[in-house]
């Protein structure tokens, strides 16, 4: 069957089970956007404001599904409004594929109109791209990008098609999708041998889960083998809904801003097992004085993260369902008991930090939000305090139900984010944290919230502050505020109105409540500005750099 | 052990490979003291020799990191003594009639070859394990070095075993 280009794009994405992407179109990608036309009762393009909210949005769909989330935008300018949008999805291992359009072949490498090398720019911030200049490598090429985006170590691939590729026309067959098989060569008995007797000679182990176990949707399986061998959890900010917050075994998170519980399990535990996480500089700390008294294990599907950043004296690299659930067959069930009452006696003394500070604390709103939302609601969150503070104190309880931009700390990804988790989970509540500095950045897409008539509820912590940044001015700039007071006089209601949609406002600590009430119910964009202290600190904080034993509990000198 | 590590790496011969590479050498911070790439027996497939000087953790993350790459089949170290391994030096040296005697007898005492000859300069070529090129340039610096060119180290594992040959990195079918 001999088709265009452009058709053969749409044919593979419905191919690969795609029934929505995001984007914005312009010239170079014009032919594809004819193609959606011409499909458009088997596949849905949703059109945000600016390009970097269709790359979140793609993002948020595919954090909250594990589906490969699909981004179209034009060359140029809208390829480069991709970047922050790709690159946040590869810090966090996020499947996505982008597609570009790009210059005809005659014109490439003349400083054409709109013409950028998005493939050399793109290189570092994803896990492959595809330049395609010939219509025929088209369907192949898309194959590939998407088997690459979800095997393995999930991330994302671009790829970039000239305008003649789109343009002409070539034979098409229809293909099934090659299946993503879990990733199980390295897995070998012998490890799997060293990882059982470094359990079994524990006596106090502690587990460190990490995104990738949502990733491998292995959270029952971490659930499973956490018993089995008796140890306490903690998790990584990109780990939270993998296992239980309510579990008495739970330490909350671990690293900069992780538990004071979570500190000294570290420290305490004679085997330290790590399970689909990267242990970044914000877990670790202090590299010499990690963990010190304990032996590591290390699991994760991603050879290269094994002794990157910490030596391990035992490791499983493959797909963690496989890897976990073998572990929990084989390991020799031992009584550990004292370990965990030893926890849970850490827990009473130990409650999570709760600065009193202004009429409304974060906590408090936190948990107002979360006693009014079922289970399985979509939490988004920007980045800054209100992310972490979210993060610490919202009880996630499920896998993918925590969307938050982890290793690049995207300012503006939120409600992106909310709108791709809400079209890919119509029946589920959505809502966003944000900050007022975060919401700024993007607040544009509201209008796209009431153009897709989706319900998504955003909340402003709104402390007239980049708070983030002013806690760390406060700590080690000499309270030097450089940049950090915002004080703007954005009229949130009218913001949200403005785009169609609701706004409410909350200064008085009894309006929490009934405000929300309302908010929740309220359909479309809703934006709830909510007033607090500018001085309330995320705590604990493990400064940058230092060994867990220096954790603060307070800052304010 | 600090020291120097030689890495062979077969590559898939598509576009933009040798700056994804090279990009994700430098993105790392892994300091490389040479890099060559060219195509192989086979011409979709090319073969970059690496050389680094740097610790055994960072040699065996850098592996890593190349293994994982799409493009990367496979990555081999060439170990020394089991391996052969080869540089090509073209030196420019300043040879007036005084001294143009003492430099061709340094050349002849390293077999290397004069490839062109000036008024003032000539063109001295030499093949040869990176201690030797070493050597040679050392030795004809008191002349005069106009210019070096070095094309950076290659090199082939002993014996008749081909690594890339029974490799397992599965080529991808759609
Ligand atoms: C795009 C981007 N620019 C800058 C930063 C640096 N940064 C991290 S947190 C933060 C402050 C965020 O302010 P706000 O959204 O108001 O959140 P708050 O910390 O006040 O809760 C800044 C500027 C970032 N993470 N992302
Ligand atoms: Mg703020």
């Amino acid at each position: 069957m001999k088709k265009t280009g452009a058709q053969i794009v749409v044919e593979c994405l419905l191919e690969q089970g795609v029934d929505t992407v995001f984007g914005y179109p312009g010239g170079q990608i014009i032919d594809v956007y004819d193609a959606l036309y011409e499909y458009s009762d088997r596949i849905t393009h949703i059109l945000t404001a600016h390009e970097q909210g269709a790359a979140h949005a793609a993002d948020g769909y595919a954090r909250s599904t594990g589906k490969v989330g699909v981004v179209i935008a034009t060359s140029g300018p809208g390829a480069t409004n991709l970047v922050t949008g790709l690159a946040t999805a590869a810090m966090d291992s996020i499947p996505m594929v982008a597609i570009t359009g790009n210059v005809s072949a005659a014109l490439l490498g003349k400083d054409s109109f709109q013409e950028v090398d998005i493939f050399g720019i793109t290189a570092p911030i994803t896990k492959y791209n595809f330049i395609v200049k010939d219509q025929s490598e088209l369907a192949e090429t898309l194959r590939r990008a998407f088997y690459i985006a979800r095997s393995g170590r999930p991330g994302p691939v671009l790829v970039d098609i000239l305008k003649n590729a789109q343009m002409g026309t070539c034979e098409f067959e229809n293909a099934p999708p090659r299946p993503i098989l879990p990733e199980v060569d390295h897995i070998t008995e012998k490890d799997l041998q060293r990882a059982k007797e470094l359990i079994e000679a524990s006596r106090h182990p502690f587990i460190f889960a990490g995104g990738g176990v949502i990733s491998a949707n292995a959270s029952e399986e971490l659930k499973a083998f956490a018993a089995k061998i008796g140890a306490p959890v903690s998790l990584s900010m990109m780990g939270l809904g993998a296992y239980p917050a309510e579990d008495p075994h739970f330490t909350g998170m671990l690293g900069m801003h992780g538990t004071k519980v979570s500190s000294m399990a570290v420290a305490q535990c004679d085997l330290f097992i790590v399970a689909g996480a990267r242990l970044s500089d914000r877990v670790i700390g202090k590299s010499s004085e990690f963990a010190s008294h304990a032996r590591i294990l290390h699991i994760d599907i991603d050879p290269a993260e094994i002794n990157k950043n910490i030596r391990t004296d035992g490791s499983v690299v493959g797909d963690l369902k496989v890897t976990l659930s073998r572990l929990t067959q084989i390991v020799e069930e031992a009584d550990r008991s004292q370990w965990l009452s030893q926890i849970e006696k850490w827990k009473r003394d130990y409650p999570p930090v709760r600065e009193r500070k202004g009429e409304i604390t974060p906590y408090y709103l936190i948990s107002e939000v979360a006693a009014r939302l079922p289970e399985d609601a979509i939490i988004c969150t920007d980045v800054g305090q209100h992310q972490i503070w979210t993060a610490q104190h919202y009880p996630f309880s499920l896998p993918r139900t925590f969307i938050s931009s982890g290793g690049l700390g995207t300012m503006g990804f939120g409600l992106g984010a909310a709108i791709g988790s809400k079209v890919a989970n119509p029946k589920r509540k959505v809502v966003l944290f944000t900050g007022d500095g975060s919401f700024h950045m993007n607040c544009n897409e509201l209008i796209t919230v009431t153009m897709q008539k989706l319900d998504i509820t955003v909340i402003v912590l709104n402390n007239n502050v980049l708070g983030m940044v002013r806690q760390w001015q406060k700590l080690m700039f000499d309270k030097h505020y450089s940049q950090t007071t915002l004080n703007r006089k954005t009229d949130y209601v009218k913001l949200a109105e403005a785009y169609g949609g609701t706004g409410f406002v909350i200064t008085k600590k009894e309006d929490v409540g009934p405000t929300l009430d309302k908010a929740l119910k309220t359909k479309g964009a809703v934006v709830v500005n909510v007033a607090i202290d500018k001085d309330v600190n995320v705590l604990p904080m493990v400064p940058p750099g230092k060994a867990y034993n220096q954790q603060l509990m307070s800052i304010d000198i | 052990m600090y020291r120097r590590y030689v890495l062979s790496v077969l590559v898939e011969n598509r576009s933009g490979v040798l700056s994804r590479i090279s990009g994700l050498i430098t993105r790392r911070g892994f300091n490389i003291d040479s890099l060559t790439v060219a195509e192989t027996e086979n011409p979709a497939i090319s073969r970059m020799t690496i050389v680094l000087h740097c610790d055994e953790s960072v040699v065996e993350q850098m592996k890593k990191q190349l293994e994982k790459q799409v493009d990367v089949k496979e990555v081999a170290e060439l170990v020394e003594h089991e391996s052969v391994t080869r540089e090509h030096v073209m030196v420019k040296v300043a040879a007036t009639p005084e001294n143009r005697m003492s430099v061709l007898s340094v050349a002849e005492i390293f077999r290397a070859n004069i490839v062109d000859v000036a008024a003032e300069a000539m063109i001295i070529e030499l093949t040869g394990e990176s201690n030797k090129t070493e050597a040679f340039i050392e030795t004809v610096r008191p002349f005069g070095i106009l210019q070096v060119v070095r094309s950076g180290i290659t090199g082939l594992e002993r014996g008749a075993k081909v690594p890339g040959k029974d490799r397992k990195k599965e080529e991808a079918s759609f």
